[in-house]
């Protein structure tokens, strides 16, 4: 992370800004908590000590750093080149624990003796009730009621490492549901706790935090690209956005270089003007949600709207700051994929490549035919996780 | 002048309280239980004797609030409610309602109203001060401050145990009207009673001497919480505890009534 330019324009700025989107717009009760970190989480990120331990467990206990496949089949049929950020071989089966690694050492030293958390998939629950498990810390997860019965065994797995899981039965008892629990336990226990968020969403410091801690991704991406091709720039990247954390880690290192597109994809559900669906920028408003000015789908009276997805990890009605400002400044590029393209893709490159990757990254895979990428172009796309969470869908579909 | 500025630069803690009691401000959520409940539900409060009352605008995602007022906020958005209505609903509230009047609520909605729209119709229907817990005081200061004052409505800001000194007189140094101090480290409704903690805590705050008087919220159930409150303070806030009244009540007047007349003065029922 020491390689991080110092001049980013679509960074967050001093006030926790990225443009007009950011902040922290939170009750005066939480105040203390995230006051504390944002003083604290710069010094701590720029301590080689920290640097060391953060560095070494991804390496050693994650698995970093995560293979750059060039999916040969997958590019001769999109006729481009296609390299896959193989996101979905670390440990616990998604990007999702780069940024718990790095959080519970935040909070370490931060004196925190508990972690809560919240989890739409289960993928960011699993990566922290594992590192709670690694560092012996208390561990609650708050997880929607509908998330519980769609992702049994992720939330066998956070049963199995130690985690309290606990139902989100409020509004849509989704991912939404389960941040709000989640930040009112952190309301009744300020003094003790750590809120780990999975995305790069909340108030500052939140967005940047987690963004720094997944730009490994991008960091990898870009020396390891240079092995393959010899530059270290492909002409697209694109990731799933459903709060965007593998996304910001996939283009954080390419942010300021325009030749880059960032191609971000967001899941459309039944399909974009069916009522139900979860792609943000295609049917959202600037407003406040989570603790930051952000795009959210709402209503007109500034209601949040419950969104729609096959992907729990995508059913969020909001996105990440720093991502509304990519839509909004026209940096990134916002595309949107149905539940059913989602999962046409899904068995796409199972078939074609022998990987079956996670439902939320089966919709970034679901627009190569769509990025118009020439053969002489190369395109990286993460793959957020892997999909063993989500063979119950799939085998629905299998005829 | 300002209603609320008003009431407590009358306000004699030493005439008005023979019980220790102060001045009593209740929270209830508007178009709830039934949408069109809320100025019936206003009324009823200020003939029992709430010398403040705080509408709340209900919000899908009201992280500061417990389970009881986001039930309530539940039920208000699938009655209809939204803060249109709302200022339809209050239009003439001034002909029959003197009580000073604030809504609480959180920033999403006010927002996308318009911030210049939403001042200009609580002055015209005669709103006096706003609760918007997650608005932060530099978005405040830089961006609708002007717009407040224009309008002549009161920011409330919150302060807890938790905030620290050098932020409650930055808080005290921009409020207007009063403080609204929270018990405890907790949403609306998650606990009760006033403990020895507390007590520490708002004994700190009376010895800070603020310039604006204090309101003391979260955890107010009855007669004996908010005397009890009111000893710390100009008086207590009372939200949670309501609401049940609310879902429990056949009869909202005589209910209502009933319940706000105990919390003030039942103190002869009580031994000293």
């Amino acid at each position: 992370m020491e390689s991080i330019a110092e001049k980013k324009s679509y960074q967050v700025n001093d006030r926790g800004y990225y443009g007009t989107f950011g902040g922290a717009f939170i009750p005066e009760m939480l105040y203390p908590n995230v006051e504390e970190l944002r003083e604290n989480y710069l010094q701590v990120l720029a301590d080689p000590s920290f640097q060391k331990e953060f560095n070494d467990l991804l390496r050693h206990y994650v698995g970093r750093p995560t293979p750059l496949y060039r999916a040969n089949r997958l590019s001769e049929k999109y006729k481009t080149n296609i390299f896959l950020k193989r996101e979905d071989l670390c440990h616990t089966g998604a990007h999702k624990v780069n940024n718990t690694i790095g959080q519970i050492l935040m909070a370490q030293r931060l004196g925190k003796k508990r972690i809560v958390a919240e989890t739409g998939a289960g993928q960011h629950g699993v990566a922290t009730a594992t590192v709670c498990a690694l560092m012996n810390l208390e561990c609650i997860v708050y997880m929607g009621e509908v998330d519980i019965e769609r992702q049994a065994p992720n939330v066998a797995r956070m049963k199995m490492l130690g985690a309290e899981v606990r139902p989100a039965t409020c509004g849509s008892r989704t991912l939404k549901d389960a941040t709000n629990d989640a930040m009112r336990h952190w309301i009744n226990n300020p003094v003790d706790t750590h809120y780990i968020i999975g995305s790069v969403v909340g108030p500052h410091p939140y967005p940047d935090m987690v963004a720094r801690f997944q730009s490994v991704i991008s960091e990898e991406i870009r020396y390891q690209l240079k092995e393959h091709i010899g530059k270290e720039t492909p002409d697209y990247v694109v990731a799933c956005v459903g709060g965007g954390s593998n996304a910001a880690g996939t283009f954080y290192h390419y942010l300021d270089e325009e030749s880059v597109k960032l191609v971000a994809v967001e899941a459309a559900g039944l399909g974009l003007t069916s009522g139900h669906s979860a792609a943000t920028t295609a049917l959202g408003k600037p407003g406040v949600l989570h603790g930051s000015r952000t795009i959210l789908m709402q209503t007109e009276d500034g209601q949040v709207v419950e969104p729609f997805s096959i992907s729990a990890g995508l059913d969020y009605p909001g996105i990440g700051p720093q991502h509304a400002w990519l839509y909004a400044s026209g940096r990134g590029t916002f595309l949107s994929a149905t539940d059913d393209e989602a999962v046409r893709a899904a068995f796409e490159l199972t078939r074609l490549e022998g990987i079956i990757p996670a439902l939320e990254s089966s919709h970034a895979l679901a627009v190569l035919g769509r990025l118009g990428a020439s053969e002489n172009e190369t395109v990286v796309l993460t793959l957020s996780g892997r999909g063993d969470k989500d063979m119950g869908t799939y085998m629905k579909y299998i005829d | 002048m300002n209603r609320i500025v008003s009431l407590f630069q009358n306000f004699n803690k030493n005439v008005a309280g023979e019980s220790g009691a102060g001045l009593l401000n209740v929270y209830f959520t508007a178009g709830f239980p039934e949408l069109n409940d809320t100025t019936r539900v206003l009324k009823a409060l200020q003939d029992g004797g709430a010398d403040l009352v705080e509408i709340g605008m209900p919000y899908s995602d009201p992280v500061a609030d417990g389970e009881t007022i986001q039930q309530s906020n539940d039920r208000a958005l699938e009655n209809g409610m939204s803060v249109r209505i709302l200022f339809d609903q209050l239009q003439h509230m001034r002909e029959t309602i003197n009580v000073p009047v604030l809504l609480m609520g959180y920033l999403n909605p006010v927002v996308q109203f318009g911030i210049e729209a939403f001042c200009a119709k609580c002055a015209e229907v005669g709103v006096d001060g706003l609760i918007l817990p997650d608005m932060p005081m530099d978005v405040y200061l830089d961006e609708y401050k002007s717009i407040f004052d224009a309008h002549g409505l009161l920011n409330i800001f919150l302060v807890t145990p938790q905030t620290s000194e050098a932020r409650i007189r930055q808080i005290d140094e921009v409020s207007e009207g009063f403080i609204y101090t929270v018990s405890s480290a907790s949403v609306t409704g998650s606990k009760s009673g006033v403990s020895g903690d507390m007590e520490a805590y708002f004994e700190k705050l009376d010895a800070m001497n603020l310039r604006n008087p204090r309101l003391i919220g979260f955890g107010i159930k009855d007669h004996d919480t908010f005397a009890k409150a009111s000893s710390h303070a100009a008086g207590a806030i009372i939200g949670s505890a309501f609401i049940r009244v609310l879902q429990q009540s056949t009869d909202l007047e005589n209910d209502i009534k009933a319940f706000v007349r105990e919390v003030k003065n039942s103190s002869e029922a009580i031994p000293a």
